[in-house]
């Protein structure tokens, strides 16, 4: 019988591999790293890494769930587009993010519908919206850049605590997050997802309501991404309709390196979030390092590799470990 | 128990005291075996007897750790399936595994099809070498249909006709008829008989001892990875080949009790599925257990799948306790009282990289919570008490479910549903591809659950199953119900009469 549950296969789990080098990274770049350190620093790292956090959370259910969204990037940025809209046309910044939040939350509901209802892959319905969404956005607002946003509103996207190197934005990410972790760990909600991602059928035939959880999914996905995009606005203090173009991929990409498995089924949501920081962490040290655009881009795609790679083998390694003590 | 070898040709294949262990485990143990041409010889043995490691052994996938396997008298080793193959050795799998878009003739010579001019495929030559093959096996199947909707049967036989392509001289089948309805199981042992007469030698793996009886002339038997005996099935009992395989005397198989019914637990009215199945309409009583029989493909497990909730019904109901069930729901219909243990288990009926814990639990997400958080320790007891209450073997609660046998995952996917407590169970193929110990452990569990009030719905191609554990038999012909039997007069014969349509009782 295979040692399933023993500390050898424990330790080659890639989340916990993943968490281990991020620690391994960061001691490194406190050491060695000349600037990493301080706090306007490290307040920017987070700054730009929670965009990517953010969506990750709901991203990480999805592919966990077997299902994945191309189109948070867009949805995002046509979030973002309206937002400039309405604030030009001199709506109060109240009304206007929840109305971009229930926007967010019909770009995820028609995801989900085209998904749930008609039974397409999601990987297709999710290109097609990406174009379709930015499309909008880009009607909406045009080549235009909306930048005069209410000053109390973009110091607290973009400002920090005091002299720490926390930024505001931090901590209702931090309340998110410990939401996303109880839901997918620690729910009757979560545990669907993963038998949902395994094994749709053997779910369908448990009485897991499949369709409605991964419904749901795409709306909150939706109501993520376009929080980002409210974000994302006022982070940089400025709305375009390109805003958080090709954030999808760098999401994804988080989510792979952290281990969760493209095929559904497997991985933790702390796996995913040190991907996330890895990933931010990374490219950080690269820049303060003058390491050119270009070879960032080169490690990043390797990293993206590697995480694809490294989960398989991972585990193949602990099915080889199972074989050859099992008949 | 000796090895005869009194018989005049020799042994065309022979294993000598071969061991293979995976790690601790000895998955084989000193076993001898001997094949000899024109002979169908059996394989028994519980499952985890260490017959499919044998078979792979044979199939040149395991290399034995000691002990020879001798081919016509001499020692070979074979490094891969394709040192067997070219030594005429050829395997043929339970569920075969076609191209579904080329055609019969293109599967059979996949990768050395006859050839032209240029290269380009003979199909006329393909064509005909495969005319020929099916002739030699006595089948009519056209060349020239593809895969895809051929009934398991025939893919098996097209694995067989693969098989003769390559000059099989031993052919090793590995549970064949464990999906196939009674007729088919016939036309198969015709197709054994004349590759018998042709002087091929079969290795012949089945769960279903009758099956032995009928069809083998030896059985070597297995049981922990040991060889218990080799004989001659002439003069043998069930009973005695049964106590080779578990080492003691089995309870009886088919322990059906006896139980007065009490109210309806399950009413279908005119249950239609357009193209599926029209008008079924049956009642189960609680305390009994009814069977469902008919060939496979008349509508049984549709009808089952239906009523759970799994696919929509276009007209008719369906009550449990006097409920009215909601049409493609299953969740309502688990809130009902309603459990179905679907016929495929490893797609069905388990999350097969889940861990025994988790695949029971998952019955029970709406049960074992506690202020909307999973309530970890009662899933955990909930998840252990019913693995050993079903005594499932298990190393962990926490192993992946594909780390069982057959017998023991079919255990788990009982656990999940009587976990539920159901008020009616539906059970779809409850003992398929299960050895005859477990077998007889489910049986009893039915007849327990029935006796204890549950109404039990039974889907069964097994026919002895079927009048050794049902009260009434409704038999399934083409989407209909044409008959329904009570235990009294439930014969083979009436009972296949209704299936095939000859009789409307």
């Amino acid at each position: 019988m295979p040692e399933s549950g023993s500390l050898v296969s424990r330790a080659i789990r890639w989340d916990t591999v993943v968490g281990a080098l991020l620690i391994v990274l960061l001691l490194f770049s406190f050491s060695f790293v000349d600037g990493f350190g301080n706090a306007f620093n490290l307040s920017f790292l987070i700054g730009s890494a929670l965009p990517i956090a953010l969506i990750a959370l709901p991203m990480t259910m999805l592919v966990v769930a077997g299902e994945i969204d191309l189109s948070v990037a867009s949805t995002a940025g046509l979030s973002g587009a309206v937002m400039g809209k309405l604030w030009n046309q001199g709506m109060t910044i109240e009304t206007i993010i929840p109305i971009c939040l229930i926007l967010g939350v019909v770009c995820g509901l028609v995801n989900g519908l085209l998904v749930t209802r008609l039974g397409l892959p999601s990987l297709a319905v999710t290109i097609g919206t990406l174009a379709a969404y930015r499309g909008i956005a880009q009607i909406v607002l045009g080549s235009d850049a909306v930048t005069d946003f209410p000053t109390q509103y973009l110091d607290f996207a973009a400002g920090r605590i005091g002299d720490t190197f926390v930024p505001y934005a931090l901590l209702p990410f931090l309340v998110l997050l410990a939401i996303a972790l109880v839901v997918l760990h620690a729910t009757p909600f979560g545990r669907s997802l993963f038998a949902i991602g395994a094994s749709e059928e053997a779910a369908r035939f448990a009485g897991v309501r499949v369709k409605r959880h991964k419904l749901i999914l795409f709306t909150v996905t939706g109501l993520v991404a376009s929080l980002t995009g409210v974000f994302w606005a006022l982070h940089y203090a400025s709305a375009r309709y390109d805003n958080a173009t090709g954030l999808e991929l760098s999401v994804i990409a988080a989510v792979l390196l952290g281990g969760i498995d493209f095929d559904g089924g497997k991985g933790t949501l702390g796996g995913a979030i040190a991907g996330v920081f890895l990933l931010g962490v990374l490219q950080n040290v690269m820049s303060l390092q003058d390491v050119s655009a270009q070879s960032q881009i080169v490690v990043t795609g390797v990293l993206l590799v590697v995480s694809v790679l490294g989960p398989r083998v991972a585990r193949q390694i602990s099915v080889a470990r199972a074989a050859s003590s099992s008949p | 128990m000796t090895h005869p070898s009194d018989t005049g040709p020799a042994p065309v294949l022979a294993l000598k005291d071969i061991s293979k262990s995976f790690g601790a485990v000895r998955a084989l143990r000193g076993v001898s075996l001997e094949l000899f041409p024109g002979e169908v010889h059996a394989l028994a043995g519980e499952n985890g007897a260490g017959k499919s490691t044998l078979i792979k052994t044979l199939a040149g996938v395991h290399r034995p750790d000691s002990g020879q396997v001798l081919l016509d008298g001499e020692p070979v080793v074979f490094h891969g399936p394709g040192d067997a193959r070219d030594a005429g050795i050829a395997v043929i799998y339970q569920e075969p595994t076609l191209f579904p878009d080329l055609s019969i003739a293109e599967n059979i010579f996949m990768g050395r099809q006859p050839r032209r001019a240029l290269g380009r495929i003979d199909h006329k030559a393909t064509h005909t070498a495969t005319a020929a093959l099916m002739q030699r096996l006595g089948v009519d199947l056209d060349p020239d249909r593809p895969a895809r909707g051929l009934s398991i049967a025939d893919q098996q036989i097209v694995e067989i006709a693969k098989a003769l392509s390559f000059d099989a001289r031993v052919l090793i089948m590995d549970e064949p008829t464990a999906a196939l309805t009674g007729s088919e199981v016939a036309r198969l042992f015709g197709v054994v008989r004349t590759l018998r007469e042709q002087g091929a030698a079969v290795l012949f793996i089945s769960h279903r001892l009758e099956e032995i009886f009928e069809i083998c002339r030896r059985v070597t038997t297995l049981r922990d990875g040991a060889w218990i005996a080799s004989e001659p099935v002439e003069g043998m009992t069930e009973d005695d080949l049964v106590r080779r395989m578990v080492g003691r005397d089995l309870d009886e198989l088919y322990p059906k009790q006896d139980v007065e019914p009490g109210e309806v637990a399950l009413s279908v009215r005119r249950l239609t599925r357009e193209g599926v199945f029209t008008d079924v309409s049956f009642e189960v009583r609680c305390g009994e257990i009814v069977g469902l029989a008919g060939l496979v493909g008349a509508g049984r497990t549709e009808v089952a799948r239906a009523v759970f909730g799994i696919d929509r019904w276009d007209a008719g109901e369906v009550e449990v306790q006097g409920h009215r069930l909601t049409n493609g729901a299953p969740s309502t219909a688990m809130a009902a009282g309603l459990a179905l243990v679907p016929e495929d288990r490893r797609a069905q009926g388990l999350v097969m990289d889940m861990s025994i814990e988790r695949n029971i639990g998952l019955t029970g997400l709406r049960t074992t919570v506690k202020a909307g958080l999973m309530d970890r320790g009662a899933e955990r007891s909930r998840s252990l008490d019913w693995a050993v209450k079903l005594q499932v073997k298990y190393a962990r609660i926490a192993d992946t479910v594909n780390t069982l046998s057959g017998g023991n995952q079919q255990k788990v996917v009982l656990a999940k549903w009587l976990a539920t407590g159901p008020k009616v169970l539906i059970v779809d193929e409850p003992t398929r591809g299960i050895d005859v110990g477990t077998k007889a452990e489910v049986h009893r569990l039915l007849s327990q659950l029935a006796a204890d009030g549950v109404a039990v719905l039974m889907i069964s191609s097994d026919l002895p199953e079927v009048l050794g554990m049902a009260d009434r038999v409704l038999v399934m012909h083409e989407g209909r119900l044409t008959a329904e039997i009570p235990r009294s007069e439930a014969t083979e014969e009436t009972v296949m009469a209704a299936a095939t349509g000859r009789a409307a009782a």
